[in-house]
């Protein structure tokens, strides 16, 4: 009981240091959503989205962007635990390699959540989406657990190659990609009212977070020694 | 100091190559507790290898390790309560506070009293009137200074410093060295490496050189001997080897 009170306050003491650097180190904390906001825009124009194509249109959008600019979130993760050192410092420490990674998830998973926020009120603001489910609330916190959970561990790998940027995309995104679907799925059923795939795509989702939330910290574990 | 069993760091054996590149092998250490042993060699002779590994922070190929009582094989947890380390870089993190950093790794190292280590390790290392000013904000010796309040926070049995002397201004050597000395007068080991060797010569209770992978012990603790070993035939009279 004692080791899962102290372990709690490690977890703690990691993802309280990630919140304050994110805040600290201001460019991440507004590039962002700036970037996510700037992919609605774009898309409204592309698109050329009318009230009326909105229901269509939407689930994509909302997703696509929440992608990219989760992975422009994970993409930090660890560059800057490796440029300063912070992650050397952490694996000398005498704590476990699964609280790191699950530290380290669970600041993304919170920035997301937050950068998702302001991307909500921005699809509503430019294309008049305004939808109130807790089903679309709840496919978006299993998908962006998934989602932190997966792109921790691809960002640990990322970063130690050369071309960090454009690896961890070409990494993550293959693997992502059912979650994604089912997100965009279950996301498209609820603008139609509809609850077809939300009874089949919102428990492999739990499935696929599940899966994420055993492997990835044994593999992190497993590839952070050297 | 009755739980310090053993050596302080006793290494049989060990080789570690990067790919089909040796760089240790068959190398054989010993840093008795109450001691400190100051570790030379050239540019890319493995010493950082050796100190990355002896901190658990790389595998080695074979051999055995045992640092602070504890085998690296098995017991990671238990040489990582029980080290101290500094690196070439702080391991901290630039936006946060000098004293917010210690706090961090504090809680790293379960500490009880946090806030009475931290403020007294920022005494230590005469860091107390910059103790809120961010790391970005200091210079190179005061994030060392730093580093080395980081690595004593916890109290550990063992130091594994690698060039630690690098960047700090004349007080902050001297005090370093005070604090070494306290430190192995504590019963504690303390395993180095440095480029000075008038440094090195004056801290040292034993000396070694690593060079070919392995480590080549010498009796005498004299500066001539050292440059010898080091530099061999290429040693020129008009050439300051420090």
């Amino acid at each position: 009981m004692l080791t899962m009170t102290n372990n709690f306050h490690v977890f703690a003491a990691i993802l309280s240091k990630d919140i304050l650097l994110d805040f600290r180190g201001r460019d991440i904390i507004f590039s962002v959503p700036i970037f996510g906001i700037l992919l609605i825009l774009l898309f409204n124009f592309a698109l050329d989205v009318t009230p009326d194509m909105v229901d269509d249109l939407a689930p994509g959008i909302l997703w696509v962007s929440f992608a990219f600019s989760g992975v422009l979130t994970m993409n930090r993760s660890f560059v800057r635990e490796k440029e300063q050192g912070g992650l050397e410092g952490l694996l000398i420490s005498p704590i476990s390699r699964d609280i790191i990674f699950f530290g380290k998830a669970a600041s993304n998973f919170l920035f997301m959540i937050l950068v998702e926020f302001v991307l909500l009120l921005a699809l509503a603001v430019m294309l008049g989406f305004l939808v109130t489910s807790w089903v679309l609330v709840l496919t978006i916190v299993l998908t962006t657990i998934g989602f932190a959970t997966l792109g921790t561990l691809f960002s640990a790998i990322a970063v130690e190659t050369r071309s960090r940027e454009v690896m961890l995309p070409v990494l993550f995104f293959p693997l992502i990609i059912p979650i994604l679907i089912g997100a965009v799925e279950v996301t498209s059923e609820v603008i139609g009212g509809t609850s077809g795939a939300v009874a089949r795509w919102l428990p492999l989702i739990g499935i696929f977070d599940a899966l994420f939330l055993i492997i990835c910290p044994w593999l992190f574990s497993a590839i952070i020694q050297e | 100091m009755s739980d310090m069993i053993g050596k302080g760091i006793l290494v049989q054996g060990l080789c570690k190559s990067y790919g089909n590149k040796p760089v240790l092998w068959d190398l054989n250490l010993e840093v008795n507790w109450g001691e400190i042993l100051v570790l030379f060699g050239a540019n890319g002779a493995g010493k950082t290898t050796l100190l990355r590994i002896l901190s658990t922070q790389a595998r080695a190929d074979s051999g055995t390790i045992q640092v602070a009582g504890y085998n690296a094989k098995r017991q990671h947890q238990n040489i990582r309560q029980n080290v101290g380390v500094v690196a070439h870089q702080s391991l901290m993190y630039e936006d946060m506070t000098a004293r917010e950093n210690l706090m961090f790794y504090a809680k790293m190292y379960r500490i009880d009293d946090i806030k009475l280590s931290v403020e007294e390790v920022l005494v230590r290392v005469g860091l107390e009137s910059r103790a809120d000013d961010r790391l970005r904000t200091l210079s190179h010796g005061m994030k060392k200074r730093l580093a080395i309040a980081r690595a004593t926070l916890h109290d550990p049995k063992v130091l594994i410093l690698d060039e630690p002397e690098a960047g700090l201004d004349e007080v902050s050597t001297v005090n370093l060295g005070n604090l070494l000395y306290e430190w192995v007068q504590k019963g504690k080991a303390v395993l180095m490496t440095t480029h000075n060797i008038d440094i090195g010569t004056n801290w040292a209770n034993r000396v070694a050189i690593l060079s070919n992978g392995a480590i080549n012990e010498i009796d005498s603790i004299k500066v001539e001997d050292i440059k010898r070993k080091l530099y061999g035939n290429s040693m020129r009279p008009d050439v300051n080897y420090d």
